[in-house]
């Protein structure tokens, strides 16, 4: 039995400890960074299907099913967004493409001007989920897009997704936020989601006009352009308001918006 | 502790006391914080105490291995090196398998590293007694936090939300039920409430935990 208390006893057996504990947290990161990755990009399918209402909140399906509906009622697709075209198919594989991780690389992105969002930099390619009749795959029922943009604590990731008039809203998901639970936090909220559903993103000119106001709004039928504030959180409600004004605006999706609308490409 | 069996009367107090008359929370009110936080749903709750309860268990394992070479000058570090490995772990593998779940639950997995029952365990158990049942006393410990939590959560989310595991068991009236929530239910302070009334049944039941004063 060595002297424990001797400072080289001391450091030595620090050092090992450091070393067996640092193996084994890097084993199980390295080891299960695949199934991580699998469930995140699962998770973002989710919510794209929430937000184009192909699945419900409370619906429990296995990732199988997910899947599957996925495959049949989602068509991918990447658009530039600096000139709003959709990228041909064989350019880049859109079902993989990283849009966070594209808008951190500095040769896949590119700067805009001061906005109200405050976003500083746009990938160059953003992705465009299509949502298709399963029958007839070429037909277009709704499209739904990224949107991000800072409320409170964080960033909000979330998904929009708009009827093929490209500005009534069918649905939102928020997937990742770190809001106040409660509060801000309500952004996630099924609830507070379905009252964008039948709203209008833009006005009769095309500019993005959808807004989050303080206290109650109307029906959509009455109050097509306004959304219930979110109680207790200003900074949340005009972060979203000023990041929908930014996704459905021309440094965006709004120049792919228009072209879609004007039958450019279906 | 001198008995030799595997699984004698020794291991067998040691693995149960916690559970009831020496329980972490109602008896040694260690842990309480994540107590107050992930009792709003009893799955949560669930997770939270299976998570607590394996780190716990080899927390004690790891330390009570090491616990003749550990120079003593450094012990705590090291207990803690250990626990955050093991938190981490933890961490990693509901990622990977309880994706939905580890979204909300991340903040307070990573917060089981300053959890009170596995420091005090690890310093005032695991450093004096023997690997096998320093892992009991883990697992004994970790269950006591695991009931207490899922009391507290069965309450919380029956009151609170009319549901258990999610499931509607009162029919609230938002959605047409008959059920008006108790949204205090869902806040922080109700569960200091329930867990300060749990104590005082403990000690009601059991007088001799109680002190002198």
């Amino acid at each position: 039995m060595p002297d424990t208390q001797s400072t080289r006893y001391t450091i030595a057996f620090a050092a090992a400890i450091c070393v067996v504990c640092a193996a084994l947290v890097a084993v199980s990161a390295v080891g299960l960074r695949e199934r991580q990755e699998t469930n995140q990009l699962l998770y973002r399918q989710k919510n794209v299907l929430l937000a184009a209402g192909l699945v419900k909140a409370d619906e429990s399906l296995s990732d199988r099913e997910l899947l599957a509906v996925f495959d049949r009622s989602i068509h991918v697709r990447l658009v530039d967004l600096r000139t709003g075209d959709l990228l041909p198919e064989d350019r880049m594989d859109a079902r993989t493409y990283d849009q966070r991780k594209a808008r951190s690389d500095p040769a896949a992105s590119h700067t805009v001007a001061a906005n109200a969002a405050q976003i500083s930099r746009v990938p160059n390619y953003g992705a465009v989920y299509l949502v298709v009749d399963p029958a007839q795959r070429d037909r277009i029922l709704q499209l739904v897009i990224p949107v991000e943009g800072v409320g409170m604590w964080g960033t909000l990731y979330g998904f929009l997704a708009i009827e093929r008039d490209t500005t009534t809203i069918s649905g939102l998901t928020y997937y990742d936020q770190k809001e106040t639970p409660g509060l801000g936090g309500e952004a996630g909220n099924p609830r507070w989601q379905g009252l964008w559903r039948g709203r209008k993103a833009y006005d009769e000119n095309w500019e993005p006009r959808i807004v989050v106001i303080k206290g109650p709004a109307g029906p959509p039928a009455e109050d097509p352009h306004r959304v219930d504030g979110l109680s207790g959180a200003t900074i949340t409600s005009n972060g979203i308001t000023r990041m929908m004004q930014f996704w459905l605006g021309k440094e965006g999706y709004g120049p792919f918006l228009k072209k879609f609308r004007e039958g450019a490409q279906t | 502790m001198t008995s030799t069996a595997v699984f004698g009367k020794p291991q067998r107090a040691t693995l149960l006391t916690p559970v009831v008359t020496n329980n972490p929370i109602g008896v040694q009110v260690l842990g309480i914080c994540s107590a107050l936080a992930v009792t709003t749903r009893v799955d949560k709750a669930v997770v939270m105490g299976i998570g607590v309860t394996i780190v716990t268990a080899f927390a004690n394992l790891a330390v009570s291995m090491v616990r003749n070479y550990t120079p003593s000058s450094i012990r705590i570090i090291v207990q803690l090196a250990i626990i955050a490995s093991l938190v981490i772990m933890v961490d990693q593998f509901l990622k990977a398998y309880l994706f939905e779940l580890s979204l909300e639950l991340s903040v307070f997995v990573g917060l089981i590293i300053t959890n009170c029952i596995v420091m005090g365990r690890a310093e005032g158990f695991a450093m004096q007694n023997p690997p096998w049942i320093s892992f009991l006393d883990g697992i004994g410990n970790g269950l006591g936090y695991a009931i207490v939590l899922l009391l507290v959560a069965l309450a919380r989310e029956l009151i609170g939300a009319g549901k258990i595991l999610g499931v509607v068991v009162l029919p609230v009236t938002t959605d047409g039920g008959w059920y008006v929530p108790n949204g205090l239910m869902l806040l922080a302070p109700s569960g200091l409430f329930l867990i300060a009334l749990l104590v005082w049944l403990l000690r009601t039941w059991k007088p001799e935990l109680q002190e002198e004063d």
